[in-house]
């Protein structure tokens, strides 16, 4: 019984894996939001991210104030109205990647990344085709999704639906450097 | 196989939890470096809109946008049925406010109350921080002047130079939460010409502005403004009071107000306010206000 107990948590430590840690503090997360009247986009620069290649987990966060807008006031409503800055000042991404990367070849990896995104508060699941790209040492990676603002209790007021788009695509992009 | 199944049973929890573990470890790992390599963060949306009622808030343009503002006010409520509980009657501000830079703001005005025309240069010397303290408070200057073009008949003397009053004022603000900020505006204010001898040329006032948020895009502003006693003693004066309630929807600031000044210039409604609240000389009206973005490079930058 103890054998197998033992194997057990053998088996649990080699599935857990080893560490290969990859990690950015400038990378880049970006939205776009169509609508009628206006498009709005936001880019942040100060994105962390940490990519474990040998366990393949990831995670991300992020400070929603250092989203910036091309318009001043757009920032402050945002920060203000709809992100809630104050109260939820991080977003922040948790989870792991199928497909393989072969982090001894330089050369693009398509991957699937599933996890939990937290934004204003609000904690869901999502699963997105992505990729991984080894180049020069440097574990690079990139993805396209679009998220529901109303998944995530961001409320958009009737008067400015044609200015706010329902859905929003948020691009990635991250070069993370070995640890 | 009870116990067998028990312990596979426990190895999967163990699996699960460790494999919990280590993906909330990663993040911990980048929160943790995230609150090391903290950055100067700078309070935004003290205030909604560039004034409270009358008086101006901490709040100004960005670099290349314009503020359009129309501020409104009805006739004295006390003044009747006949007037229409002052509906009848009507005083109107139009301003234009320009961001020339994120700290330098130039205004213009006119207003139809003796038709005064004012212009003021604001300037923000510094802002508050966020969460670490290192600056616990904005603070932006103000000057303002003001000239009234309305023709007296019985006062032929009155030349440009008799007409114009000028403000001094430093805006010290602080966002104490999501929803409570508090202004306090120490102000100077000269006049080139007073009634008598009596009257003082330079005046001393100490404004002072309040917003609650009620929702996120709705608030309460209150404004008062104590004109220092023995100052102006040759006609009735009383402090200007007046409360608002902003509403705001997209570009526009919509503000409703009732206010015991019936003028919207610094120099007139700091120290020629005659009306008082308990008597109800009171004005209803609103401010309308609407941002353009002029210059392409509209754009926030890092401050």
């Amino acid at each position: 019984m103890k054998k197998i107990f033992l194997i057990g948590l053998a088996l649990s430590l080699y599935i857990n894996g080893y560490s290969q840690l990859y990690m950015t503090r400038t990378g880049y997360i970006g939205f776009l939001s169509t609508a009628t009247l206006e498009n709005i986009k936001a880019d942040n620069n100060q994105v962390y991210a940490v990519i474990d290649a040998g366990k393949k987990e990831m995670a991300f966060i992020l400070l929603m104030k250092s989203f910036l807008f091309e318009k001043e006031l757009q920032q402050e409503h945002f920060n203000e109205n709809y992100a809630e800055s104050d109260k939820y000042p991080k977003a922040n991404f948790s989870g792991s990647y199928t497909g393989d990367v072969d982090l001894s070849k330089d050369g693009l990896y398509p991957v699937t990344v599933k996890g939990n995104l937290t934004i204003h508060g609000v904690t869901k699941a999502i699963e997105t085709p992505a990729t991984m790209e080894v180049r020069s040492g440097h574990l690079l990676g990139q993805c396209v999704f679009t998220i529901s603002l109303e998944d995530y209790n961001i409320s958009i007021p009737a008067v400015v639906k044609d200015k706010i788009a329902k859905q929003v695509t948020i691009t990635v992009k991250i070069d993370c450097t070995p640890k | 196989m009870r116990i067998q199944k028990l312990i596979g049973t426990a190895c999967l929890l163990l699996f699960i939890q460790t494999a919990n573990a280590q993906t909330d470890s990663l993040l911990n790992m980048i929160s943790d470096s995230q609150a090391v390599h903290k950055k100067t963060m700078y309070v935004a949306g003290t205030f909604k809109a560039i004034h409270f009622v009358n008086m101006q808030t901490i709040e100004q343009p960005a670099q290349g946008s314009m503020n359009f503002i129309i501020q409104h006010r009805f006739g004295q409520l006390n003044s009747g049925a006949y007037n229409f509980f002052g509906l009848d009657n009507a005083t109107l501000r139009l301003g234009l406010d320009y961001g020339i830079t994120n700290r330098l703001a130039v205004g213009v005005g006119r207003s139809s109350y003796l038709k005064t025309f004012d212009g003021y240069l604001k300037y923000k010397l510094l802002r508050q921080t966020d969460g670490t303290e290192q600056m616990p408070l904005s603070v932006s200057v103000l000057g303002t002047i003001s000239s009234y073009t309305q023709q007296i008949v019985a006062e032929p003397y009155l030349n440009a130079n008799y007409r114009t009053a000028y403000t001094g004022q430093l805006l010290l603000a602080r966002k104490f939460c999501r929803k409570f900020s508090l202004e306090i505006t120490p102000t100077y204010l000269r006049y080139n010409l007073v009634p008598t001898v009596n009257d003082k040329n330079n005046i001393f006032v100490i404004g002072s502005g309040a917003r609650m948020k009620i929702t996120n895009r709705t608030a309460l502003n209150v404004e008062y403004n104590y004109l220092l006693p023995n100052q102006v003693v040759s006609y009735e004066v009383h402090n200007s009071f007046s409360i608002g309630y902003d509403i705001e929807t997209g570009g526009h600031v919509f503000q409703l107000v009732v206010t015991n000044s019936q003028s919207m210039t610094e120099s007139q409604y700091l120290a020629q306010t005659p009306g008082k609240w308990s008597n109800g000389d009171l004005y209803f009206g609103f401010n309308i206000s609407r941002n353009f973005n002029i210059t392409k490079k509209a754009k926030a930058s890092s401050w």
